[in-house]
């Protein structure tokens, strides 16, 4: 029996198609621009057939940059250097706060716990903005502007309220009997939490974890006012690219791939916990 | 093996933004050495919060629990002697069964061999011998069930909990499992106090049976005199199926001799019992309003007596459940025989004085017992 393809099924296929090409084209744009000079990049009309090179990544690695109106010093490595510490002290700070913190709310009821979790999320609606400015006259008057203790401790607005709400959803799909029969088996509370509780919400863990350490590699706007440069990230970084000369394209795309790779690839490797994790914490009341 | 104690136990749950609610209210309990306590009612009566602050889970709102000689209320759940078994089977996820059972026992030091013997007798106890290597999200529930029973049941702590223990069990199995469960706790002279809501399985198990109600405990006592004495309406209500017949009734004097005149549904009198032979002299009753219970298995069929209409008739197999008209009064009615009557058909009934027991109507606590009355009278 010959099958029958509807107009309708036809339609939903090129929405799909449009939809995909819209997200995705871009990505693929500035990973083509990553092997092209300025000049193949700027030229009119544009072509997606050049001849590639490997001259932004190597400026990239080596930290010599050559334009047109000279040699320039650049910092990339550092900056990637700097993402992997700022982003993994973040989370660490955010996994050792917020997982207790997490299971506090989800196991015992106690006086303005809700609104004290309320607020902690509230942290994430807030513009940056709001709270830079003041961060920035107190930084300086204790001694944290510009120092990765202070920096960490800014990203934990990021960090810790997804943290603490995913794994609090988590903790709250647990069955309690399963730590009261491992007390009454003979253990304490403390050995409960890490022996059971924990293991058990390792996935909503690991996806917080993820997730936070995702939105921690892409602030930008924190470590712009926050830190100087040798202590600010990729993205920051990559400022350093619009030179007096022009802006270089071709660097600035070879820097995002670069700086995309890893959290794509951590991305990747765990879609399923991340997927769990926002279904089952963020998502649940 | 030790005795518990409750001792004027109270817990009150203080929701936010709500008003508190007493969930146990002023429990006195004390067990035997080795004895079997059946916690029964229905759902939300204060069963599992009263067995939950035995285990330590449920803060003590106050009042005492003691084991043995000691008071555990302010003693961790790791160190109150007691092993429970979970409604919600609560086994760990990533051991297997067997390692599950044997946990708290590997936890106590005792030998790996005896650990295992230990387990494997359990286990066979209670049939679950080939799920011994599986892990438990890979078991049925009423698999699960019986490892948690056999992981509580295991350890022969001084007090064992149990929270409905057989309720995701078949009833073939339940039946026999409960008379196992009953020889092992008796063997090894196990106090155990069990949560349930199936009065089967608390009159076939426990030696004595707490009732409760709203938080209260309504009855403390063995499920014969649960039956045959029943502290109040409640408990009479409630233990018995099918339940007892509650008529509203009024005590009273006909032609010198005192009877006790029942009321139909409209509030209209219906027909009396004599209630002479109750021994009015060893029990006094004032005359006016009662309740009057009457258990459906007491009521015997008989040639002549008092002639009803048949509204129902089921055959279960091993006894028929009637329902009979009389005078305006439905009655259920239990025998053993086969009844051959349709909907519709006269019958006569006999209510024996022995069946009777009278309720007072505001507190609903028992007055007189008919078999407590004729015996006295005898």
């Amino acid at each position: 029996m010959a099958s029958k393809i509807s107009g309708g099924a036809v339609l939903r296929a090129a929405a799909r198609i449009i939809v995909l090409l819209f997200f995705l084209f871009p990505i693929f744009w500035v990973f083509l621009m990553s092997f092209q000079t300025n000049q193949q990049i700027l030229r009119i009309p544009p072509s997606i057939f050049f001849t590639p090179t490997l001259e932004n990544y190597t400026a990239l690695f080596s930290g010599r940059l050559q334009t047109a109106s000279g040699s320039l010093d650049i910092a990339f490595i550092k900056n990637l250097l700097n993402s992997i510490i700022l982003s993994s002290c973040s989370v660490l700070i955010a996994l050792i706060l917020g997982v207790p913190a997490a299971y506090a709310f989800a196991r015992f009821k106690f006086r303005l716990g809700e609104n004290i979790a309320f607020t902690l999320l509230s942290f994430r609606f807030a513009p940056p903005l709001l709270v830079l400015v003041p961060l920035v006259a107190y930084f300086q008057m204790i001694g944290l502007s510009d120092t990765y203790i202070g920096l960490i401790w800014v990203y934990q607005l990021i960090c810790l309220p997804l943290i603490l709400w995913i794994v609090r959803g988590y903790f709250e799909d647990i069955s309690p009997d399963i730590e009261h029969a491992y007390r009454v088996d003979g253990h304490s509370w403390a050995k409960t939490f890490f022996k059971i509780a924990i293991p058990l919400a390792r996935p909503g863990i690991a996806a917080a974890a993820l997730l936070s350490f995702i939105f921690a590699w892409n602030n930008f706007v924190f470590a712009l006012i926050l830190a100087s440069a040798d202590k600010q990230p990729v993205t920051v970084g990559a400022l350093a690219f619009v030179t007096s000369a022009g802006i270089q394209y071709g660097i600035i795309a070879a820097a995002i791939v670069l700086s995309v790779t890893p959290t794509l690839l951590l991305a990747l490797y765990a879609q399923r916990y991340l997927v769990e994790g926002l279904s089952l914490g963020a998502v649940k009341g | 093996m030790a005795t518990l104690v409750l001792d004027h136990l109270n817990k009150i749950y203080k929701p936010r933004g709500r008003a508190p609610v007493k969930a146990v209210d002023d429990v006195n309990l004390a067990s035997a050495d080795g004895e079997i306590i059946g916690l029964l009612g229905s759902s939300g009566c204060g069963k599992t919060s009263t067995l939950r602050m035995i285990a330590g889970f449920e803060d003590v709102s106050s009042g005492t629990i003691r084991i043995g000689e000691q008071p555990i209320q302010q003693t961790a759940p790791a160190r109150r002697g007691v092993a429970m078994a979970f409604e919600g089977y609560a086994l760990y996820p990533p051991l297997k069964i067997e390692d599950n059972i044997g946990f708290a026992l590997l936890r106590q030091r005792m030998p790996r061999a005896e650990v295992r013997k230990r387990v494997r007798d359990i286990a066979e106890l209670l049939e679950i011998q080939p799920i011994l290597e599986r892990y438990p999200p890979t078991i049925s529930a009423g698999q699960q069930q019986r490892a948690s029973l056999a992981r509580a049941l295991v350890r022969r702590a001084p007090v064992s909990l149990l929270d409905e223990p057989m309720s995701q069990l078949e009833p073939q199995l339940r039946a026999i499992l409960r008379a196992r469960i009953k020889d092992y706790l008796a063997a090894h002279q196990m106090t155990t106090v069990f949560v349930t809501h199936d009065q089967t399985e608390a009159i076939a198990l426990a030696d004595r049976i707490a009732v409760m109600e709203k938080g209260v405990l309504q009855q403390f006592a063995s499920p014969a005199e649960l039956k045959e004495r029943p502290a109040n309406l409640f408990v009479a209500s409630f233990i018995g199926e099918p339940p007892m017949n509650v008529v509203q009734a009024e005590i009273g004097t006909t032609r010198g001799a005192r009877v006790v005149q029942l009321f139909d549904r409209a509030g209209e009198p219906s027909f009396t019992l004599p209630i002479g032979g109750l021994g009015q002299d060893q029990i006094p009753l004032a005359p006016g309003k009662v309740i009057l219970g009457i258990r459906p298995h007491r009521i015997t069929l008989a040639d002549q007596g008092l002639q009803g209409r048949i509204q129902s008739n089921q055959w279960l197999g091993d006894q028929t459940h009637l329902l009979i008209e009389v005078n305006g009064i439905p009655l259920t009615v239990v025998t053993h025989r086969r009844i051959p009557g349709r909907i519709g058909d006269n019958l006569a009934i006999e209510i024996p004085p022995r069946a009777l027991h009278l309720f007072e109507p505001a507190s609903g606590r028992a007055l007189l017992h008919g078999g407590d009355a004729v015996r006295a009278a005898a």
